[in-house]
């Protein structure tokens, strides 16, 4: 068993399990093991009992009995919940929208500053995630409340005579969502932007196109790849959010989150939670599949070439 | 009672999530091979007496050893448990849950084991009992039994205290500003139907059984029903009175009240005392439709192995002193009349609810019972609420 010792050749490892080369095949159980098995006992056991849950149902005191029944599919198509669905899609959307348009001029800011600042900035930008999402949500409704900094201020300025109805609705959902993600996007937009070769800028303006030319036919395309992850990033977290509804939205409206904490925590119905946390992670799954399909449909062009 | 968050916390508001995480490592720690288990005493002369060296005939074994119990953050003194431990040499291990749901999903995942003790709201206590994972109290080993108040042992979700001890009860009723309002309350209309000045400045319960609560008593319902017509009726009246509403909040609804955001809240008594510690002209009362009855309990779980030392834990809490520090630290009532007797004078001048009798709280409400298999429709009849536009 040579083999064990001797130093893998960099190309041999990118080609599919050597032929017979039982050590080898041992080596990389190795190295695979500890991820493999994490991977194994927390995500895929897992959602094995989500799913299997997801075909019992609720015991008459909670708990789960365990007969066979399609049921929880069927309920989980009534129109009450495919419109809380519905209503979570739309607000993740403008949510994940309203972050790009954000997020993209900062990170292009940062990645365009001299080395010595980027860390200090991006510093800066995580900085908010060393406190608790919790803390943070709370935070708004101290300046978005009737009686609160932001109402106050214009009110005192004399600018509005009725406080501005800020808080408890679909636009506070919004904002504390996009507040709490915003990092999420601005990261990898950062990785994609700073990657790019600031040669290809200069040539673009040299051979006579106007910044925004350049920006929209160069730089979009060549950072597809960080808008597609930065918007997965933040319109994921987003969907089956439930704190930021239930804080900011004052509970008024519900995402499908909330939905799902609610057959678990207050309904005890595990069988149906678990079948409305599937429909969702089976909407996720489309996502990630398109999200592969954009950046492999963009890579012979795409940033790697630069 | 059973909003969904910590309970009695005077940690203002900030809900704590992350106490979950802790509580359930908490758990993991917590698995109930405490200690040497004590046989529990027998009745009767059967007990071999090589399995009892200690105990001498007619004399009922000492309780000792280490029992674990979980409870609400806060919601108990804070020098309960040493003082328990310093006198009887029971170790206590204390969890924390955050809601009844939360504690009930850790005794679901245990088979009904776990812990020895669990605090739960009356309707919780109801369904352990019917998942038999309650254990029979022996109200022979509970001498301080006596003490508690005879209506707390006719309340109907576990009549003569078979199996829970009640540790708190009290209403839900109207919290106000009687400085912002031009009238008095007195009906959960002026909540369901709001009058002008209130529109926009109004809060209700977002926990299902206190969100239907008002219209359930208004429209002359049980707060039980299981009814899908009266439910039905409930459900109109609610999505109605939801486009007046500021919010749905279980836990910040007083702050609410003292920021004057709102100004009339749907509130449990003993939360609106913490508005009223911050503003004396925060007032509550419970309207003339009624209330329910809630109560917070003690369980002993089956699957104990600790029962002697677990009886003496509930024993020590009917205790009247250690029932008034309770009291007094929650604002809550106790139904142990000995031990609302012992409470500062003071506190009952400041919180008026906080003098309700026995007497009086049993005219005002039922107790909440476990919905059986109508949870899913007042779960999805909620979802119709608060999803509604």
């Amino acid at each position: 068993m040579d083999d064990v010792l001797a130093p893998a050749p960099a190309p041999a490892a990118r080609r599919p399990v050597q032929e017979g080369s039982m050590g080898r095949t041992f080596r990389r159980l190795v190295l695979l093991g500890p991820g493999l098995a994490w991977w194994l006992v927390f995500l895929v056991v897992p959602l094995l009992v989500v799913l299997a849950y997801s075909f019992f149902h609720r015991g008459t005191y909670g708990g789960v009995v365990f007969d066979f029944t399609l049921d929880n599919y069927v309920r989980a198509l009534d129109p009450l919940y495919l419109n809380v669905l519905w209503f979570s899609l739309r607000v993740a959307v403008i949510t994940t929208m309203v972050a790009l348009l954000i997020g993209y001029p900062a990170a292009y800011f940062i990645a365009t500053r001299p080395r010595r600042w980027r860390t200090p900035l991006l510093i800066l930008i995580i900085l908010p995630f060393w406190t608790s999402f919790l803390i943070r949500t709370y935070a708004w409704i101290v300046l978005l409340n009737r009686e609160g900094l932001i109402n106050r201020s214009l009110m005192g300025l004399g600018i509005i005579d009725q406080p501005l109805p800020l808080l408890y609705n679909e636009f506070a959902i919004v904002i504390g969502l996009v507040y709490g993600y915003l990092p999420l996007m601005i990261l990898p937009l950062y990785a994609a932007i700073e990657r790019l070769n600031p040669e290809l800028r200069e040539a673009a303006t040299n051979l006579g196109a106007r910044p925004i030319k350049v920006f929209f036919t160069l730089t979009v395309p060549l950072t597809l790849q960080g808008i597609v992850a930065g918007c997965i990033f933040v319109f994921v977290p987003s969907l089956g959010n439930f704190i930021v509804p239930d804080l900011l939205g004052g509970g008024r409206s519900i995402m499908v989150g909330n939905l799902i904490q609610g057959q678990f925590l207050k309904a005890r119905d595990w069988p149906f939670g678990a079948t409305l946390a599937l429909v969702l992670i089976a909407l996720m799954l489309v996502l990630l599949v398109v999200q592969a399909r954009i950046i492999n449909r963009d890579r012979p062009a795409g940033a790697d070439a630069s | 009672m059973a909003e969904t968050e910590v309970r009695g916390t005077r940690a203002r508001g900030v809900r704590t999530w992350a106490a979950v995480g802790v509580a359930a490592l908490l758990v993991a720690a917590a698995c109930s091979s405490a200690g040497a288990p004590t046989p529990p005493p027998t009745e009767g002369a059967t007990t071999p007496p090589e399995q009892t060296p200690a105990a001498t005939p007619g004399e009922t074994p000492k309780p000792s050893g280490k029992i674990v119990i979980s409870n609400w953050d806060l919601y108990m003194p804070a020098d309960l448990i040493p003082n328990f431990t310093a006198e009887t040499g029971i170790e206590v291990e204390l969890a924390l849950h955050t809601t009844n749901e939360d504690i009930m999903g850790k005794i679901e995942a245990a088979n009904g084991g776990g812990f020895d003790i669990v605090f739960v709201s009356a309707p919780f206590a109801e369904a352990l009992t019917k998942r038999g994972w309650a254990a029979k109290l022996d109200h022979g080993q509970l001498p301080n039994f006596a003490n508690l108040a005879p209506e707390a042992s006719q309340l109907d979700y576990d009549p003569g205290n078979q199996y829970s001890i009640p540790y708190t009860w009290g209403t839900t009723g109207l919290c106000y500003r009687s400085d912002l309002l031009s009238f008095t309350p007195d009906s959960w209309n002026d909540l369901l139907k709001p009058r002008e000045e209130l529109k926009g400045k109004i809060t209700m319960l977002a926990t299902d059984r206190w969100l239907m609560l008002p219209a359930l008593l208004v429209l002359g319902y049980s707060i039980n029903t299981t009814n899908p017509t009266e439910l039905e009726q409930a459900k109109e009246l609610l999505l109605e009175t939801k486009k007046s509403l500021l919010a749905y909040d279980d836990t910040t609804f007083y702050s609410k009240l003292v920021s004057g955001e709102a100004s009339l809240v749907e509130a449990w008594d003993g939360w609106c005392n913490y508005g009223i510690a911050e503003n004396a002209d925060i007032k509550y009362v419970v309207p003339k439709e009624g209330s329910d009855l809630w109560s917070d309990t003690l369980v002993i779980l089956e699957s104990s192995t600790n029962k002697p030392a677990a009886h003496a834990f509930l024993d020590y809490v009917l205790r009247p002193e250690v029932g008034k520090a309770i009291a007094e630290l929650v604002y809550y009532k106790v139904p142990n009349p000995k031990a609302m007797a012992l409470v500062d004078p003071a506190l009952l001048a400041q919180f008026p609810n906080l003098g309700m009798t026995a007497d009086e709280l049993t005219r005002f409400g039922q107790p909440e019972r476990d919905l059986g298999d109508a949870a899913p429709l007042w779960a999805k009849i909620v979802v119709e609420i608060t999803a509604g536009q």
